[in-house]
């Protein structure tokens, strides 16, 4: 019973990178972009918060620091894609090629540099509850943020003017800008946004999950956030239990080699890549399920003025 | 007055030719930027980066050398991208190629005829196209995005390839180092000129390109691809079969990585370690964009690329930076030439704000 409670504790630290990086695509993507930089992004955003977190001591100064270079890399795609009209799917390969370059080359001089662990948030009462308490409440500020930001883009989506909005311009820009509403503004900032929360979620995996710098570090967790807003419906509710779906496949790789299982540590290891797939396989098969969820102008390219 | 995008008639047949040296010289430019930035002298710099590793007959050597599996890859992939089949994962082909090619080497330890070497570059070919049989199976039956299953698979891939030369492929001898026994000299390719390391598999790649050409533009299965790229409705109409292009358009890219990635581990490197490949399989992305997903294009692209891997090389040897900027300007080259791209279809014009003339409607 322990080891299934410290089994769960890590799962909800190991999904909140994506968490972050997922609900911000699944802005983008409900606007109609499809932006494949996210690993590219996470990256860039991780490079940063270390950077900055160990320049100046501060756990949220790094935090920020990955807010906003992750925001910067969306920046750059959203240039390329909504005024330039470059093929999205291309442009955020380039995104990633780009990211995965510039956080190795900043990076270099940070590679054997050590932060100092960060501090648990043990939350006073509700910490203390038998089960739930620990796995719940005795997590890192930025888990609890991230559950505060699964509410902000849920209410947002579904229960603002401005999400409706939103939603609307991913399903038909041009009724959106027959009815007045600035379709490009509303992709970049949809944009910028997905940006900044993938500049957070590697902020969270490089400063918090394991607070040093490995030169590609994200393992890929970029693609597996774009995998689980497919997985996900574009749902945001889904995209929480797909997220800490895909922490739990992460942590049992260390906890079955730390109980000794005769498998080999490669095939623990690729569990989460292999899960990502059979995941995908499963959604994807049902046509209609796709169709009826993905909003209808994802990756197209919007031509203003017709 | 301000910028406005606005689509050309026809698309411009001389920026289709410019944009990739545009791209390149903007890469260049913002270069100059970068290591002024960075404290270098910019002209140094430039010499350090792109002229002093080609210098040499040997600097020459490794040019073509690096250049081999970069266009063999691109040429692979560009067959697939033509038709909108986006096969991400060639470096994971690369690697499953080398496994099951660096396999077979080990297992025709002590061979001496010239015939295990072809058998060898099969072989390779032949794991690739099953690594890449994957994502194009799943994309025809469940519909999966090959995009995120291929690139799925380069992780197993290298995990793969990690389990093999950590446990039943390694070297006894090696002194517990992950790392296979090395290969035959019959299982490695030839060297072509002495005293460099460019071997016979930069002529499999000049042949692979000639092939890839003739196959893109003058075969009929081709003219599919191509046609499925550019209409796919009219594709579909005349009745061209979408799965068999999703599996021509992967297979392709899984062969040629796969061969490549034979080229690797059967030359330069002879046996089979960890870490293959700098990147080619997502380099060689690059290369087909940049050469314009056709065949003359895609051999100036990758001598382009192969000389940033040079560059990134000597500029950590001169000029103390990391040779991750290498990625660096690979990523820049990508942006720019997505960037410039756009006026192939588009042409930037200052726009007035019309100026709109009210008449009195006649009573």
């Amino acid at each position: 019973m322990d080891t299934l409670i410290a089994i769960l504790i890590a799962t909800v630290g190991a999904g909140t990178p994506l968490v972050f990086a997922a609900l911000g695509e699944l802005v983008v993507e409900k606007s109609g972009v499809l932006n494949l930089g996210v690993e590219g992004m996470m990256l860039v955003g991780a490079i940063a918060a270390f950077a900055a977190t160990s320049a100046t001591g501060n756990m949220w100064l790094g935090v920020a620091a990955g807010m906003v270079a992750g925001a910067g890399m969306a920046l750059v795609f959203g240039v390329l894609a909504l005024t330039l009209q470059a093929n999205q799917v291309a442009a955020g390969l380039a995104l990633t090629i780009f990211g995965v370059g510039l956080s190795a080359f900043v990076g270099k001089p940070y590679e054997s540099v050590a932060l100092q662990a960060p501090q648990v948030l043990h939350v006073p009462v509700l910490a203390d509850l038998p089960v739930l308490g620990p796995i719940l409440f005795s997590q890192q500020p930025l888990v609890y943020l991230s559950w505060v930001l699964f509410a902000l883009v849920a209410w947002f989506l579904y229960k603002s003017r401005s999400g409706l909005v939103l939603r609307s311009v991913g399903e038909s820009p041009t009724s959106a800008n027959a009815l007045g509403y600035p379709v490009i503004g509303i992709r970049y900032l949809a944009t910028l946004f997905g940006g900044a929360m993938a500049g957070v979620g590697g902020a969270y995996l490089s400063i918090i999950y394991t607070p040093l710098w490995v030169e590609g570090m994200t393992a890929g967790r970029g693609w597996i956030a774009l995998a689980l807003v497919v997985f996900a419906t574009w749902r945001p509710a889904r995209v929480l239990i797909g997220a800490y779906l895909f922490g739990g496949v992460t942590i049992t790789q260390f906890f079955a080699q730390g109980a000794g299982a005769a498998i080999a540590s490669q095939l623990l290891s690729s569990l989460p890549y292999l899960a990502t797939i059979v995941v995908l396989v499963l959604i994807s098969r049902n046509p209609n399920l796709i169709r009826l969820n993905a909003p209808v102008s994802l990756g197209k390219s919007y031509h203003p003025g017709g | 007055m301000r910028f406005k995008l606005e689509a050309r008639p026809a698309p411009s047949r001389a920026m289709r030719y410019y944009s990739p040296l545009v791209a390149a010289a903007l890469t260049v430019v913002v270069g100059f930027i970068v290591f002024t930035a960075l404290g270098r002298n910019p002209l140094a710099a430039f010499h350090a980066f792109f002229v002093q590793p080609v210098s040499s007959l040997n600097g020459v050597a490794e040019l073509l050398l690096k250049a081999a599996p970069l266009m063999m890859i691109a040429v692979g992939l560009a067959v697939g991208f033509r038709a909108n089949v986006w096969n991400i994962g060639a470096e994971g082909q690369l690697v499953l190629g080398a496994v099951a090619g660096g396999g077979l080497a080990l297992y025709f330890e002590g061979a001496d005829t010239g015939w295990v070497l072809v058998a060898i570059v099969i072989a390779g070919a032949l794991g690739g196209m099953a690594w890449a049989a994957i994502p194009a199976f799943l994309r025809n039956r469940f519909n999966a995005s090959e995009i995120l299953v291929s690139l799925m698979l380069t992780y197993v891939a290298s995990l793969v390839l990690s389990y093999l030369v950590h446990g039943p492929w390694r070297d006894p001898q090696g002194f517990n180092f992950p790392q296979s026994k090395m290969f035959d000299e019959a299982t490695l390719f030839p060297i072509l000129i002495e005293q460099t390391r460019l071997n016979a598999s930069f002529l499999i790649a000049l042949a692979v390109v000639a092939v890839g050409w003739v196959f893109i533009n003058r075969s009929f299965v081709g003219y599919q691809m191509r046609v499925s790229g550019l209409a796919e409705a009219a594709a579909r109409y005349a009745g061209f079969s979408a799965k068999g292009t999703v599996w021509v358009g992967m297979l392709a890219g899984g062969a040629m990585a796969g061969i490549a990635g034979v080229g690797e581990v059967a030359g330069p490197i002879g046996q089979l370690t960890p870490s293959i490949s700098p990147g080619y399989g997502f380099a060689a992305i690059i290369v087909a964009f940049v050469g314009r997903l056709n065949a003359v294009g895609i051999v100036l692209a990758s001598v382009l690329m192969s000389l940033l891997y040079l560059g990134g090389e000597s500029a950590q040897m001169q000029l103390n930076l990391p040779s991750a900027i290498t990625g660096l300007f690979q990523g820049m080259l990508l942006f720019f030439l997505l960037g410039s791209d756009v006026f192939i279809n588009y042409r930037l014009r200052w726009a007035r704000p019309a100026r709109v003339v009210l008449k009195e409607a006649a009573a």
